[in-house]
């Protein structure tokens, strides 16, 4: 029988090693007895001490997590497998049960192969066996990719998983693209070299081995204050001679002679002295980024990310140091702010690389708006991307020319941001449905109509469009918008007492008893959906409350309560306290979802101490509070 | 127990493998969703006429449990007396290629013995079903006996529903493998699209299911 998908599979696997060493017909029959497996974000693979499956495994798409199980039980990641890479080695050499847990970092896409055809394939080919056997030993995924880096000067942000207290004495893993010039060379093209491929420093070379570099500093230090002019060579300012190791040094190493030249580039040559070829050059800002614990470094990185697959990564790493964040009980308005101008920046970035692939520049000025969570900078976890387009008026003739333009440009965009980890919006609120990429005027209108005329189902829907923020292009366009709600809103007061029905729809938390109320029925029979139940109910307070002021630019939650303490005086306990629950609601949550690597919203009672329940309870008073307040306010009782 | 003779009776003059295939289903299905069989399949036809047009091939795997063995599959292409011009420019069948063809009788037969009681699964299924059943009638055959899934109603149950987004709306394989971030891989084939109909199909089951083992009545009811 005809099998063309098995060839598909065979065309993938031979992308990658071990199988890129076998030829066409060992691949296809290898493809045949492929098992394709799906697993879902957070299930294992398998675990630490589980008998050896009969199989071993290359990720498709999706990413894995390789972990060691600490003395304390707690797993620890010790190396991310994502598409291309091999795990679940060992029972091609040992008959004994796993060491390590694989779990699925995200929704995965796993290719099964079965060791009993593979092996003779790993026996007779001594390139594969070899392969599979320092893959195996040296526990790390691909043993050519420290080479390769060598090599081919790669230049990915890579990601280290390692463990922190040995993590100085590992060797530097980036060894980073390096540009060289030549000696004659003028500053203004080492400097126009340098800010074409992104770099901070160009090495300055003869016959192949550097004898000096040129950083931003020297720029900064000789050009900018016009000791010499444009057209000198690099050779007048570089430093020389450079600081040289060879491929093995480590990051403490590199760190201390940092330090101790004062400089922020080192050179890697073939023997570690300047008299041999250069091979590379690792800067201080690889070696903070390998750490993956600075925000900072992750923003320059992610300022600097030309692909799709990179922000991916470096998104995977601002999860990494929320985990962190988490960990160390960092006040959670800290965390979120960091953590939302990171993807903010991410966002940013992404429209920015879609504007420069398009064939035309934009037709006319634009504003990208994220609404919901990220518009609320409560986004800590991945959640879905809630966003829209608003674009200057345009005269009719060329409106939907215009629209065109932009639906075309947020196709792109929510693409990319769906790879990168922000999933497509069920409801399709986004900038690439027609009905969200409007005209200014368009904009005011569709407030209009939803302030003046919405059912309830409608409202429901809207609210989120009260939390935006503009992300990206030309805040007139949103604050036109603002200022519009906010004029509609005077003069419609029933609105208000809508959105104030809707904020009263799930009450307070807590049974006559004071105890828990959990899902009833369902699939989620007996487990707590905290956003439901406790984040939503103070986001829809605070987003009418502040609606009701008219308070302009203030779309976080616990900020929007601490303003509203300002702005009443006589409620400021309970605002306040509204403020402190928002953060405690949004910080169990986040915990909830980096430990089950879930979206972090059911809650298993189970799961929580004596004291965290103590802590929610308290929360859930706040919220009855404030909506006894609402009620009272709103007199909702008419409407409800 | 008059029907139940009724139908032996009936049963009796039809084929061999007719029957191997009818006495599948005394068995009654698993409960749990992780224990039953799947079959998702794609039928390329010439056309859109089911009185008319023939299927062109079938392509089909098996799930169970999250798992689609790429060996345990069926792809089948058919010998052709009719055919449409018009339906070439899409899959890319026309006739004398160099597929190995058979008849339709052997491609049924075929295709019982692959499916047996599993639940069939295709996007906007029952397209599919009919043009299968068109061709069992025209060898005197009953209709299939099994259970349906149709992925493209199941992902409109994962939407959020509302007045705001067209309840109405068809979603196509593409829109929906964009969605999962599916590669789209040998389109317009049988096997490419009932594999990527697998895809998401194993992406539904989860997101239906939230992540839980649920019985099959679960997924019905959504």
């Amino acid at each position: 029988m005809t099998n063309s998908i098995a060839i598909r599979i065979a065309d993938f696997l031979g992308k990658y090693p071990p199988f890129s060493l076998l030829d066409d017909v060992q691949l296809n029959s290898i493809a045949q007895e492929v098992r394709v497996s799906y697993f879902e974000q957070g299930k294992a693979i398998f675990l630490k001490d589980e008998k050896v499956h009969d199989l071993f495994y290359i990720v498709h798409k999706g990413a894995v997590d390789l972990q060691k199980v600490k003395e304390n039980g707690e797993p620890e990641t010790i190396d991310k497998c994502d598409e291309g890479d091999v795990f679940g080695l060992r029972p091609l050499f040992a008959k004994e049960n796993y060491q390590i847990n694989a779990i699925t970092d995200e929704e995965s896409i796993v290719y099964a192969i079965p060791i009993e055809h593979f092996k003779p394939l790993a026996t007779s080919n001594a390139n594969v066996g070899n392969f599979l056997i320092e893959s195996f030993a040296s526990n790390t995924r691909n043993p050519y990719s420290s080479e390769h880096r060598g090599k081919l000067f790669d230049d990915q942000d890579e990601i280290s998983f390692k463990q922190e207290a040995l993590f100085d004495l590992q060797p530097v893993a980036v060894v980073k693209k390096m540009i060289t010039v030549s000696k004659d060379t003028s500053l203004k093209k080492a400097a126009t070299l340098m800010s074409k491929k992104r770099v901070g420093s160009v090495i300055v070379v003869e016959d192949k081995k550097p004898v000096g570099i040129v950083t931003d500093v020297d720029f900064r230090e000789y050009v900018g204050t016009g000791i010499f002019g444009i057209e000198t060579p690099v050779e007048k300012v570089m430093t020389s001679p450079v600081i040289c190791y060879s491929k093995g040094i480590t990051l403490a190493q590199a760190q201390l002679t940092m330090m101790k030249h004062k400089i922020n580039h080192i050179c890697i040559t073939k023997d570690g002295t300047p008299n041999t070829k250069v091979k590379g050059i690792v800067s201080e800002h690889d070696i903070m980024v390998s750490q993956g614990n600075n925000p900072s470094v992750l923003m320059k990185a992610i300022n600097r990310a030309s692909s799709t697959p990179k922000l991916n990564r470096i998104q995977s790493k601002v999860l990494y140091l929320l985990e962190g964040y988490m960990k160390n009980n960092i006040p959670v308005t800290h965390v979120s702010k960091i953590i939302f101008e990171l993807n903010d920046a991410t966002i940013k970035r992404t429209i920015v690389r879609c504007i420069d692939k398009m064939d035309a520049p934009p037709p006319c000025n634009f504003a990208w708006m994220s609404l919901g969570s990220q518009g609320r900078k409560e986004q800590l976890l991945h959640t879905d991307q809630d966003n829209a387009i608003v674009f200057e008026d345009v005269p009719e003739d060329k409106l939907e020319e215009t629209r065109a333009y932009f639906l075309k440009l947020a196709k792109r965009v929510t693409k990319r941001l769906n790879i990168i980890g922000f999933e497509f919006c069920p409801a399709e609120m986004m900038a690439r449905n027609p009905k969200y990429c409007l005209s200014l005027s368009e904009w005011k209108q569709q407030f209009t109509t939803w302030i003046t005329s919405s059912g309830m189902d409608d409202i429901l829907l809207c609210q989120i469009f009260f939390d935006f923020d503009i992300t990206y292009g030309d805040v007139k366009l949103t604050n036109a918008i603002s200022d519009h709600i906010f004029k509609t809103l005077k003069e419609n007061k029933l609105f208000l007492n809508r959105l104030a029905v809707q904020a009263l729809r799930n009450p307070s938390p807590l049974g006559f008893f004071r105890q828990f109320l959990v899902e009833e029925g369902g699939e989620k029979k007996d487990l707590f959906d905290i956003k439901k139940r406790g984040i939503m109910p103070l986001t829809d307070a605070a987003r009418l409350l502040i609606l009701e002021h008219r308070v302009k630019n203030i779309s976080n939650t616990a900020e929007r309560f601490e303003k509203l303490a300002q702005l009443e005086p006589n409620n400021k306990e309970l605002y306040l306290a509204c403020a402190y629950s928002s953060k405690v609601l949004l910080k169990f949550r986040t915990r909830q979802g980096l430990k089950y690597k879930s979206n972090g919203r059911f809650i298993n009672l189970e799961d929580l101490s004596k004291e965290d329940k103590v802590k929610l309870k308290r929360c859930f008073k706040t919220i009855k509070e404030v909506q006894e307040l609402i009620k009272i306010r709103f007199e909702t009782a008419y409407h409800s | 127990m008059i029907r139940k003779w009724f139908k032996n009776k009936e049963d009796e003059n039809l084929p061999g493998f007719w029957q191997n295939y009818a006495s599948c289903f005394e068995e009654k299905l698993p409960r749990k969703v992780s224990d039953i069989r799947f079959v998702v399949f794609d039928t390329e036809t010439t056309g859109f006429d089911f009185d008319e047009d023939r299927i062109l091939s079938i392509g089909a795997f098996r799930v169970e449990n999250n798992n689609i063995e790429i060996g345990d599959n069926f792809e089948v292409f058919l010998e052709q007396s009719h055919f449409n011009p018009e339906t070439v420019k899409i899959h890319g069948i026309i006739k004398n290629e160099r597929f190995e063809k058979i008849s339709e009788l052997e491609a049924l037969k075929g295709f019982l013995n692959y499916i047996q009681n599993s639940i069939l699964v295709a996007h906007h299924a029952g397209f599919d079903v009919k043009m299968v059943n068109k061709a069992l009638q025209r060898h005197g055959l009953p209709k299939l006996k099994n259970k349906v899934l149709d992925t493209a109603a199941l992902y409109s149950k994962t939407r959020i529903s509302s007045n705001l987004i067209d309840r109405e709306k068809t979603y196509s394989l593409d829109e929906i493998a964009e969605t999962y971030n599916i590669d789209l891989i040998e389109r317009h084939t049988a096997a490419g699209d009932a594999y990527i109909t697998a895809l998401i199909f194993m992406k539904l089951l989860n997101r239906l299911s939230n992540g839980k083992d649920v019985a099959l009545k679960n997924i019905y009811r959504v």
